[in-house]
C-alpha cells in the first residue's frame, strides 16, 4: 500500500463530506504528495475518483476495509 | 442559589432555545430557582431568509430586523457582549467585555457566518445575499444589470443549502419579467459531480436549469477571481467568465469554539446527534449552524433543534431528571422556484426528501411563513 503525506480520517459523515475534505486537502498539498482520505459513506468511491478525474489528480489506490474505505489520490499538478 | 442557564447567541436557535425554556421554566425562574441568561453579541436579531427578496427588490430591509429584547421572553436576562472563552472546568464563560457568567447548563448557539476571505479576489469583486449589506448590494447591482453574464459561484459548507438554486430559479424568473433574459446567460456552478449536495434537489435543479437555459458547471470549487479580467478560477482548471459574480462564500463557525478548545475544524463543534450535547461534556448543548451535525445548516434544523434540547432543559433544571427527547435529523426547507411558485423538501436522516411539484399555494405559505417566523421566534406557536 502506498504511503500516504496526509490522513484525514472522515469516517462517520457522509456525502459530500469525505470529497470535500479531499479536495480541501488537496489544495494546501504539495504537487507529488499523496491524500489519504477514510471514509464510511459508499458514495465515496464514485465520487472521489471522479473528482480526481476532472481536476486532472491521479488516484493511487483504494483499500477497502471493515469499517470503510481509504481511498489514496496524489497531486499531479 | 438558582440553577443557571446560560445561552450564547441572539440568532435564532439561541432565542428559541431560551423562549422555549422560558415558556416551561416561567414559575421557577419568577420564584429565583432557575436563571435564563442570553448572551448575545449582537442586540438586534435579523430574519436572514429574508435577505433572498432583499435582492430582488421584494422585501424591504427595514422590516427584517427587530431588537432582541423585544423578541425575548420577560423573565430572560440579556447580557449584550461578546463570549470570549468558554472555561468548562469552572463552569463559567467569559466575555469580551470582562464579565464572567457562570452556568449549571450552557447551550452553544453562536451559528456560523461567511469566510469570502478564503478565495482570494471573492471579496473585492462579487455580491452575495447572505449578510443584510450583501444583499442591499447586490439588489443595486441588479437594478442595474443590463445583460450579460451573470455567473453563481457556492462554497461548502453555507447555511441554507437550497438558496443557491433559489436565487438562480428566482433570477431567470425575475429577468424574464424584466423582458432582460434574453441578454443574459446565466452560469451556476457547484463543487460537487451534480446541482446540489441531496440527491433529489439536483435532480429538479438540473431538470429546472436545462429547462430554462442555465449553463451547469460541476466540480467547481473556487480556487481564486481574476478581478480584473473578471474571472472566477476553480481548483478543477476550468474558468468562468462573468459580468457580475454573486457568491454563496464558505462557511465557517464562530472563534468561541477554536478558543475555548471544544470545536474542531472549521469551528464546528462535535455534538452528539440525538440528544445535541458537545461530545465530552454532559451539561453543554450545541443548537444550530454551530453543530457538526450532517444536517443542513437552516433555519427550520435549528427551530427543530431548539424544541429538542428546551424540553431535556426543562426537564433537568425542574427536577433533575431529562425527558430523553431526541433530535431525528428533522429539516424542512421551501424553495423559491420563481417569482410565483415555490416547492419545498422535508427531511431527516433516515427519510430523504423528495421534491413535489412547484406551485403558487406553496410560494403563497412560504410569504405566510415569513410573517409568522417572528411568533416562531418567540415561542407562541
Amino acid at each position: 500500500m502506498v504511503t500516504a503525506d496526509r490522513v484525514i480520517d472522515a469516517r462517520g459523515s457522509f456525502c459530500p463530506g469525505p470529497l470535500m475534505e479531499m479536495i480541501r486537502a488537496m489544495k494546501t498539498a504539495e504537487v507529488g504528495q499523496v491524500v489519504e482520505v477514510l471514509t464510511s459513506d459508499s458514495g465515496s468511491k464514485t465520487d472521489i475518483p471522479k473528482w480526481a478525474e476532472k481536476a486532472g489528480q491521479e488516484v493511487v489506490e483504494i483499500v477497502s476495509g471493515d469499517d470503510g474505505d481509504a481511498i489514496l489520490v496524489r497531486k499531479v499538478k | 442559589m438558582p440553577k443557571r442557564l446560560l445561552v450564547i447567541g441572539s440568532g435564532t436557535a439561541g432565542l428559541m432555545v431560551a423562549n422555549l425554556a422560558a415558556r416551561g421554566l416561567d414559575a421557577k425562574v419568577r420564584r429565583h430557582e432557575v436563571e435564563i441568561t442570553v448572551l448575545g453579541e449582537r442586540d438586534d436579531y435579523v430574519y436572514q431568509p429574508g435577505f433572498l427578496y432583499v435582492a430582488f427588490d421584494l422585501m424591504d430591509p427595514r422590516n427584517l430586523v427587530r431588537p432582541v429584547r423585544d423578541l425575548l421572553h420577560p423573565v430572560v436576562r440579556f447580557v449584550h457582549d461578546r463570549a470570549q472563552r468558554v472555561d468548562a472546568d469552572s463552569r463559567t464563560v467569559l466575555t469580551q467585555g470582562g464579565v464572567s457568567l457562570p452556568y449549571d447548563y450552557l447551550v452553544i448557539a453562536t451559528g456560523s457566518r461567511i469566510s469570502p476571505e478564503e478565495v482570494p479576489g471573492l471579496a473585492d469583486d462579487a455580491h452575495w445575499f447572505y449578510t443584510l449589506e450583501g444583499a442591499v448590494k447586490l439588489r443595486e447591482a441588479l437594478q442595474n444589470l443590463r445583460g450579460g453574464r451573470v455567473a453563481i459561484s457556492v462554497g461548502i459548507p453555507h447555511k441554507c443549502p437550497v438558496a443557491p438554486v433559489e436565487f438562480t430559479l428566482m433570477l431567470d424568473a425575475w429577468a424574464r419579467t424584466r423582458g432582460l433574459r434574453d441578454q443574459l446567460e446565466i452560469t451556476y456552478t457547484y463543487p460537487v459531480a451534480r446541482a446540489h449536495t441531496i440527491p433529489a434537489v439536483a435532480e429538479f435543479a438540473e431538470a429546472e436549469f436545462e429547462r430554462r437555459d442555465i449553463k451547469l458547471e460541476t466540480f467547481f470549487n473556487m480556487e481564486s477571481v481574476d478581478t480584473q479580467g473578471h474571472v472566477l478560477h476553480s481548483q478543477e482548471g476550468t474558468d468562468v467568465a462573468y459580468d457580475l459574480l454573486v457568491t454563496v462564500p464558505p462557511h465557517r463557525g464562530d472563534a468561541l469554539g477554536g478558543d475555548s478548545s471544544l470545536a474542531g475544524g472549521g469551528n464546528w463543534y462535535p455534538t452528539d446527534r440525538q440528544f445535541l450535547q458537545v461530545q465530552g461534556h454532559d451539561n453543554i448543548f450545541a443548537v444550530g449552524d454551530t453543530t457538526d451535525l450532517p444536517v443542513s445548516k437552516a433555519g427550520s434544523v435549528a427551530h427543530f433543534e431548539s424544541e429538542v434540547v428546551s424540553d431535556n432543559l426543562v426537564g433537568l433544571l425542574s427536577d433533575g431528571h431529562r425527558p430523553g427527547h431526541t433530535y431525528a435529523g428533522r429539516a424542512f426547507c421551501f424553495i423559491e422556484t420563481g417569482l410565483e411558485e415555490a416547492t419545498y423538501i422535508s427531511f431527516d436522516f433516515q427519510h430523504p426528501p423528495v421534491v413535489p411539484t412547484p406551485s403558487r399555494s406553496i410560494h403563497f405559505f412560504k410569504q405566510t411563513y415569513n410573517q409568522i417566523h417572528w411568533a416562531n421566534l418567540k415561542a407562541v406557536i
